[in-house]
C-alpha cells in the first residue's frame, strides 16, 4: 500500500480510477439482472397478458369479441395461437382497414412490444401454434435450397405464382407477394393459414422442409435477373405487351424515318 | 487488274454459265413504291431469318430428350432436382453455354416480333384492300403463314419442357382427346401412348427445326415471288395509276434501304434480348402434370384461344356413353375456324358481295371502304376482347378486380362489342369522308379569323394543292349491284335468296359520302 | 361515279424537290461524315461484344439505373451486338436517303392476262400432249393409274400405324387400388389422418413400391388432392359422405377440363380454383363446378385408414380421372 500511495498524485490516475469505478458499477449491475434478459418471470407473463388483453380489449374486441369468440363472419381466436396473432398484427393485416376483400399487408399499427404482448394473451386463451423462435429460423443451416424448390412448385406456385410473386383467387381475393416478407411471418403464415390460405401444419410440411422453403423464397427474392429487367416474373403477359410496344413500336419508328424523304 | 474489270470477269464466267444478263439487269431496275406500312412485311422477313440464324445456334447444344435426368449443372436452386434432358439442356444454353441466353433471348422475342409484325403486317393488307384482285392467292397464303406461325411458336416454346409450356402441352393434349371419335387414336399417335410419355419432344422438335421451316421457306418464297412478279401496290396519289408503280429502283436505294433494315431489325431484337429478360425457365422448373403456377398464359398470339376456352360455357353432352365436350371444341376449335376461314375467303367474299372483278393496283384509304374497315374492327374488337380473358388473372391482380367479374364482362363484351366497334367505325369512316369533301370543297381551316364590311366573322380557308384535292378525289365509288328478282324478259331469277342477301349486302357495302363531283366544283369556282 | 370520271385530274408527278446533299457539296460531305459515323458506332458495339465475351466474368453484376442489378458479361454480349447490328442498319439507310439517287421512277405495269394468240396456243399444245397421252381413249390405263395411284396413297398412312400404341384400359384408370396408401408428394411420406388439421391441404400420390418406378405418366393421372374440413361443413349425399373420413376428403388433382393441377384451395369459402381456365370446384359439394368452363366435378377417391391411422384408399376411382375424352363412359 505505501507502494501504491506514492504514485496517488500521477497525472494518469484519475482518469483510471474513473474506468474502475464505471466496470465496477457496470459489473455488478449486469451481474445483478442475469436472470431477467432471456425469459419473462412467470409474475411478468402475467403483467404481458393483461397488457395485451387491454390492448385486445380496446382494438380488435369490437370484431372479435369481448372474449375473441367471434361473430358472424369474423373468426373465433380461441385457439389460433400466438403465432397466428404474430403474423397478423406483425404484417399490418390487423386491424383490418378494408372490409370488402381480404386482409391486405400494409404498414402494422401495433409495435413489436404490443404484438408480444396481444398474442400473449391470445396464446393464453387455449393452446395454439408457437411463435417460432430465432433457433428454429436459422434456414440458412436447416434448409436446402433445391429442396424448398420443389417444395414451393408443388404446395405454392399455384396461388402464389412460380416466382412467389402472387396470383389472383376468386371473387377479387389474391394471393399476396411472398418477396420482401419476413422469415418469421412467412413460417408463420405456413403453420396458421391465414384466411384463403390453407394450413400446412409441421406433419405435412416439417420444420425443417418449411425451412427449405423460407430458404428458396429469400433465394429467388436475391437473385438477380439474369438477360435483363425482369417484366414482373409474371410471365408471357408482360412479355407479348413489351413486344408489341417496344418491340413493334421502335421498328415502326424506324420504318417512318426509313420512308420519309431527306430534306 | 481494276475492280471493275475483276467483277467483269465474274460477271462473265456466270453469264456462259446461265446466261442470265437480261433477266439481271430487269431485275436490278425494278421500282419498289416507298410507304413505311410497306416494310411491316419486310420486319416478318428478317425476323424470320433471325429465328433461323438464332436457332440453328440453339440447336447445337438443346437436347430434344425427355430422358430422366439429374441436373449438375451451376445453377443452385435446381441442383440434384429430376428433370428431362430438354430441360437440363436449356438451363445448360442459358447458364453454361457464353451467348446462350442472349441467344435464347434474341430466338423468343423475334419469335413475338415476328408474329406482331405479321398481324400488323395483315392489317394493313386488308384495311388498304391489298387482297384484291391479282392478289388474292397471295393473301390465302398469309393466312396460312399466320396460322403455321402460331402453331411454330407454340411448339418452339415448348421445347425447353418447363413447367409453363409443359402446361400448355397438356392443355393442347385435351383438345386433341376431345376430338369426337377419334380423339383418343390421334393423342395415343402424338404421345406415342398416354400423356405426356417420352416421345412427345423429339418429335415436335423436328416439326419445329424441319417440318415447319422448311414450309416456311416454301411459302414465304412463293409469296415474295407473287410479289416481285405482279409487283407492289401503291397508295393513291399524283402520277399513280393503275397501270404503273412509281418509286425507286431496286439498285442502289431499296437494296440499302431494305438491306439496312434487317440490319436495323435484328438489332431491335438483339437490343430486347439484352435488356429484357424473357422466358425464365430456371424460375419455372421443371414440367411435372402435378403442378401449375398461378397466371399461366401462353405467348401472347395464342391469348385469344385461351380467353374463349376460358369464358367458354361448361356444357358437354354425353349419350350411349360417349361423351361430346363442347366447352372444348367450340373455342378450341370450331370457332377459330370459322374465323380463320372467313378470312381466307374474305377476298372472294367481297368480290361477291361487291361484283367487282378487276384488277386493283391502286390501294384504298380505309375510309374509302367503310364496310371492310368496319369488318375489320369488328374482327380486330372480337380478338382483344378474348385476349383480354386470356390474361383475365394478371388483370386482376393488378387493377384490383374479380375474375369471376372480368369473365362475365368478356362474355357480355364479345357479343356486343363487336357490332358496336362495326357501326362505330363505319360512322367514323363516312364522317372522314365528309370532311374530306369539305376539303376540296371549301379549302383547309387556317384558324385566321377575318372580319367582313357587314360585321360578319368569318374563318379564312386555304385552298388545298392539287396533289391533295387528286387524292381526295380520285378513289372508285363502285354502286351496289342491281340484282333485280324479275329480269328483263320478266323471268323470276333463280337463287332468289342468295341474290337478295348478296344485293342487300352490297348495298351496305357501297354506302359512302358521294365525292365531289366536276359540277359541284365549277359552282365553287364561280362563288 | 368510277376511277375515270375524276373530277379533278392528275396533275402527274410532282416536281423532284432536289435535296440539300444533292445541291450542297458540304452537306453532302457531312451526311457522309454521318454514315461513317455511324458505322464507327457499330464497330464499337461489335468491340464491346468480343471485349465482353473474352474478358467480362459471367459472375459480375453491375447496377443499371431502371433495370436493377445486371449481369455484366450478358449485358455487355447483348448491347454489344445490338449496337453492332443496329447501326449499320441505320448508316445504310442514311446513306439511301440521303447520298443515293432519290429521283422517283415509274415503271409501267403490263397486263397479266396473255394475248388470245398465246392462250390458243397453249390450249392447243395442252390438249395435243393429252391425246397423245390417250388418256381419254384408253380408259383401261386411266382406270388402273387411278388405282394403283390410290392405293399407293395407303401406304404413308398404314406405315404410321406405330407411331404409338392403341388407346387402352390404362386410359381409363389409375394406379390407386383398394389398400393403397397415401403418401406426400415429394417426400413420399405415409399420411395419418391425424397429421392433417382442419384447413389442412395435402398433395399426394400412390404408395409406390419402388418410388423410382414412378413416372410422370403415373403422375398425370395419380395425382391427388387432400383437404381436411369439419365434418358438419359437408353438403354431400350420403355414398359420397361415406368415402370421406373424419372430414378428409380427397379428389383428383387432375381438372376434369383439360388436365391442369387444381390444387388452388381457398380455406374460408371451400373452393378449388384451377388457374388455367379458372373453374372453380366447391369441396362441400363433392367438387360440383360452381364457375367456369369445366363441365364435370373431380372425381372422388373413397379414403378410410388402416388400422395403424395412415390413410388408404378403399377402392379405385369409379370413372377416368382428367379431361373428357370420346369413349369416357363406356
Amino acid at each position: 500500500m505505501k507502494h501504491l500511495s506514492r504514485y496517488r498524485r500521477h497525472k494518469a490516475v484519475a482518469p483510471l480510477l474513473l474506468i474502475a469505478a464505471l466496470l465496477g458499477i457496470g459489473g455488478t449491475f449486469s451481474i445483478a439482472s442475469a436472470t431477467t434478459s432471456a425469459e419473462t418471470t412467470s409474475a411478468d407473463r402475467t403483467t404481458l397478458i393483461e397488457e395485451g388483453r387491454q390492448i385486445f380489449l380496446k382494438g380488435c374486441s369490437s370484431c372479435h369479441g369481448l372474449n375473441a369468440e367471434g361473430a358472424s363472419n369474423v373468426p373465433a381466436l380461441v385457439g389460433v395461437g400466438a403465432a397466428s396473432v404474430d403474423f397478423q398484427v406483425g404484417t399490418g393485416r390487423m386491424p383490418m382497414a378494408d372490409m370488402s376483400t381480404q386482409a391486405a399487408r400494409k404498414a402494422p399499427v401495433y409495435d413489436e412490444a404490443e404484438t408480444t404482448a396481444v398474442a400473449a394473451y391470445i396464446a393464453s386463451l387455449a393452446p395454439g401454434p408457437e411463435v417460432p423462435g430465432s433457433a428454429q429460423l436459422n434456414y440458412e443451416r436447416d434448409g436446402s435450397t433445391a429442396e424448398g424448390g420443389e417444395l414451393f412448385r408443388n404446395n405454392c406456385a399455384m396461388c402464389h405464382n412460380f416466382a412467389g410473386q402472387g396470383g389472383a383467387l376468386t371473387q377479387g381475393k389474391y394471393a399476396p407477394t411472398v418477396m420482401g416478407v419476413e422469415p418469421k411471418h412467412i413460417y408463420e403464415a405456413m403453420v396458421t393459414g391465414p384466411q384463403s390460405m390453407p394450413v400446412f401444419n409441421d406433419k405435412t410440411l416439417t420444420p425443417q422442409e418449411k425451412l427449405s422453403v423460407i430458404k428458396w423464397i429469400k433465394s429467388a427474392e436475391a437473385e438477380p435477373n439474369l438477360g435483363g429487367a425482369s417484366l414482373g416474373r409474371v410471365g408471357p403477359v408482360t412479355e407479348g405487351l413489351l413486344a408489341w410496344t417496344l418491340g413493334l413500336g421502335l421498328l415502326i419508328g424506324v420504318a417512318v424515318w426509313l420512308a420519309m424523304k431527306a430534306k | 487488274m481494276t475492280a471493275e474489270a475483276k467483277l467483269g470477269q465474274v460477271a462473265n464466267y456466270v453469264d456462259e454459265r446461265v446466261g442470265a444478263a437480261g433477266f439481271l439487269r430487269k431485275s436490278l431496275k425494278k421500282v419498289f413504291p416507298d410507304h413505311w406500312s410497306f416494310l411491316l412485311g419486310e420486319i416478318v422477313l428478317y425476323s424470320f431469318v433471325i429465328l433461323l440464324l438464332s436457332g440453328t445456334f440453339l440447336t447445337f447444344w438443346y437436347d430434344p430428350s425427355m430422358r430422366e435426368v439429374v441436373y449438375e449443372g451451376s445453377y443452385q436452386p435446381l441442383e440434384g432436382v429430376k428433370m428431362s434432358a430438354a430441360y437440363a439442356s436449356s438451363l445448360h444454353i442459358s447458364f453454361e453455354v457464353r451467348g446462350g441466353l442472349l441467344m435464347r433471348q434474341i430466338h423468343h422475342w423475334a419469335a413475338l416480333i415476328f408474329m406482331a409484325a405479321m398481324v400488323a403486317h395483315l392489317l394493313r393488307i386488308f384495311f388498304t384492300g391489298a387482297f384484291r384482285k391479282p392478289r388474292e392467292g397471295n393473301w390465302i397464303i398469309g393466312v396460312g403463314l399466320l396460322t403455321l406461325g402460331i402453331v411454330e411458336g407454340f411448339l418452339g416454346y415448348s421445347l425447353p419442357d418447363d413447367l409453363l409450356s409443359g402446361t400448355g402441352i397438356r392443355i393442347a393434349e385435351a383438345i386433341i382427346q376431345a376430338l369426337p371419335v377419334v380423339g383418343s387414336y390421334i393423342s395415343y399417335f402424338a404421345f406415342g401412348g398416354v400423356f405426356p410419355g417420352e416421345l412427345f419432344i423429339p418429335r415436335i422438335y423436328i416439326v419445329h427445326v424441319l417440318l415447319l421451316p422448311g414450309a416456311f421457306l416454301a411459302l414465304i418464297t412463293v409469296h415474295l415471288m407473287l410479289v416481285w412478279y405482279q409487283k407492289h401496290t401503291q397508295y393513291p396519289g399524283p402520277g399513280r395509276t393503275e397501270k404503273n408503280v412509281v418509286g425507286y429502283q431496286l439498285m442502289p436505294m431499296y437494296m440499302a434501304k431494305a438491306g439496312g433494315f434487317f440490319f436495323v431489325v435484328f438489332g431491335v431484337t438483339a437490343f430486347l434480348g439484352a435488356v429484357a429478360s424473357i422466358n425464365p425457365i430456371w424460375l419455372y422448373g421443371p414440367y411435372t402434370p402435378a403442378q401449375v403456377s398461378a397466371g399461366s398464359q401462353p405467348d401472347w398470339y395464342m391469348g385469344w384461344l385461351d380467353g374463349l376456352v376460358r369464358m367458354a360455357p361448361p356444357i358437354e353432352t354425353y349419350f350411349f356413353g360417349y361423351t361430346i365436350s363442347w366447352n372444348i371444341l367450340i373455342p378450341g376449335l370450331i370457332i377459330p375456324g370459322i374465323l380463320f376461314t372467313g378470312m381466307a375467303l374474305y377476298p372472294f367474299i367481297e368480290s361477291w358481295i361487291t361484283g367487282d372483278k378487276r384488277e386493283h393496283h391502286l390501294l384504298d384509304r380505309p375510309r374509302n371502304a367503310p364496310n371492310r374497315t368496319a369488318l375489320g374492327a369488328m374482327s380486330l374488337t372480337f380478338m382483344v376482347v378474348a385476349l383480354i380473358n386470356g390474361g383475365n388473372d394478371l388483370i386482376a391482380t393488378h387493377f384490383d378486380l374479380s375474375i369471376n367479374q372480368i369473365m362475365w364482362g368478356t362474355r357480355f363484351a364479345i357479343f356486343i362489342l363487336p357490332p358496336l366497334a362495326f357501326v362505330i367505325t363505319k360512322r367514323l369512316c363516312l364522317s372522314l369522308q365528309r370532311a374530306d369533301r369539305e376539303l376540296v370543297l371549301h379549302g383547309r381551316e387556317t384558324g385566321r379569323l377575318i372580319m367582313l364590311p357587314h360585321g360578319e366573322f368569318v374563318e379564312v380557308h386555304e385552298p388545298i394543292s392539287p396533289e391533295q384535292a387528286f387524292i381526295l378525289t380520285s378513289h372508285e365509288q363502285l354502286p351496289a349491284l342491281d340484282l333485280p328478282e324479275i329480269d328483263a324478259r320478266g323471268v323470276k331469277r333463280a337463287g332468289a335468296l342468295k341474290n337478295k342477301l348478296r344485293a342487300r349486302m352490297s348495298k351496305s357495302h357501297a354506302e359512302s359520302i358521294p365525292k365531289v363531283t366536276t359540277e359541284e366544283l365549277k359552282a365553287i369556282e364561280h362563288h | 361515279m368510277s376511277n375515270e370520271l375524276q373530277p379533278i385530274k392528275d396533275p402527274g408527278l410532282p416536281a423532284h424537290v432536289h435535296r440539300k446533299t444533292d445541291t450542297d457539296p458540304k452537306a453532302a460531305a457531312r451526311a457522309e461524315r454521318q454514315v461513317a459515323t455511324m458505322f464507327g458506332i457499330s464497330a464499337l458495339g461489335t468491340l464491346l461484344l468480343i471485349f465482353s465475351y473474352i474478358f467480362v466474368p459471367d459472375d459480375l453484376f453491375i447496377f443499371i439505373p431502371i433495370m436493377g442489378s445486371q449481369n455484366a458479361h450478358q449485358l455487355g454480349l447483348g448491347l454489344g451486338m445490338a449496337i453492332a447490328l443496329f447501326f449499320i442498319g441505320i448508316g445504310a439507310i442514311h446513306w439511301a436517303k440521303t447520298l443515293m439517287p432519290d429521283q422517283e421512277v415509274v415503271m409501267q405495269r403490263h397486263e397479266f392476262r396473255s394475248s388470245d394468240e398465246d392462250r390458243a396456243a397453249f390450249v392447243a399444245t395442252v390438249k395435243e400432249g393429252a391425246a397423245g397421252a390417250g388418256l381419254g381413249r384408253r380408259s383401261l390405263i386411266k382406270r388402273s393409274l387411278g388405282a394403283a395411284l390410290g392405293l399407293s396413297a395407303l401406304t404413308p398412312v398404314l406405315l404410321l400405324r406405330d407411331l404409338g400404341p392403341l388407346p387402352g384400359p390404362e386410359q381409363k384408370t389409375t394406379n390407386w387400388k383398394a389398400g393403397t396408401y397415401l403418401v406426400s408428394d415429394p417426400s413420399n411420406r405415409r399420411i395419418k389422418a391425424s397429421d392433417l388439421e382442419v384447413g389442412s391441404v395435402a398433395q399426394v400420390l400412390p404408395e409406390f413400391e419402388d418410388p423410382k418406378e414412378r413416372h410422370l405418366d403415373d403422375i398425370a393421372k395419380d395425382a391427388l388432392l387432400l383437404i381436411r374440413l369439419r365434418p358438419s361443413e359437408f353438403n354431400l349425399e350420403p355414398d359420397r359422405l361415406a368415402m370421406t373420413h373424419e372430414g378428409i376428403i380427397a379428389f383428383s388433382k387432375i381438372c376434369s377440363h383439360m388436365g391442369c393441377a387444381v390444387a388452388l384451395y381457398e380455406q374460408t369459402t371451400k373452393h378449388l380454383l384451377c388457374p388455367c381456365h379458372q373453374s372453380t370446384f366447391d369441396v362441400t359439394r363433392a367438387a360440383k363446378v360452381i364457375f367456369g368452363p369445366a363441365a364435370r366435378p373431380l372425381p372422388q377417391l373413397d379414403i378410410t385408414v388402416d388400422a395403424e391411422g395412415y390413410l388408404i384408399a378403399r377402392k379405385p376411382f369409379s370413372e377416368p380421372v382428367g379431361p373428357s375424352f370420346w369413349g369416357r363412359e363406356k
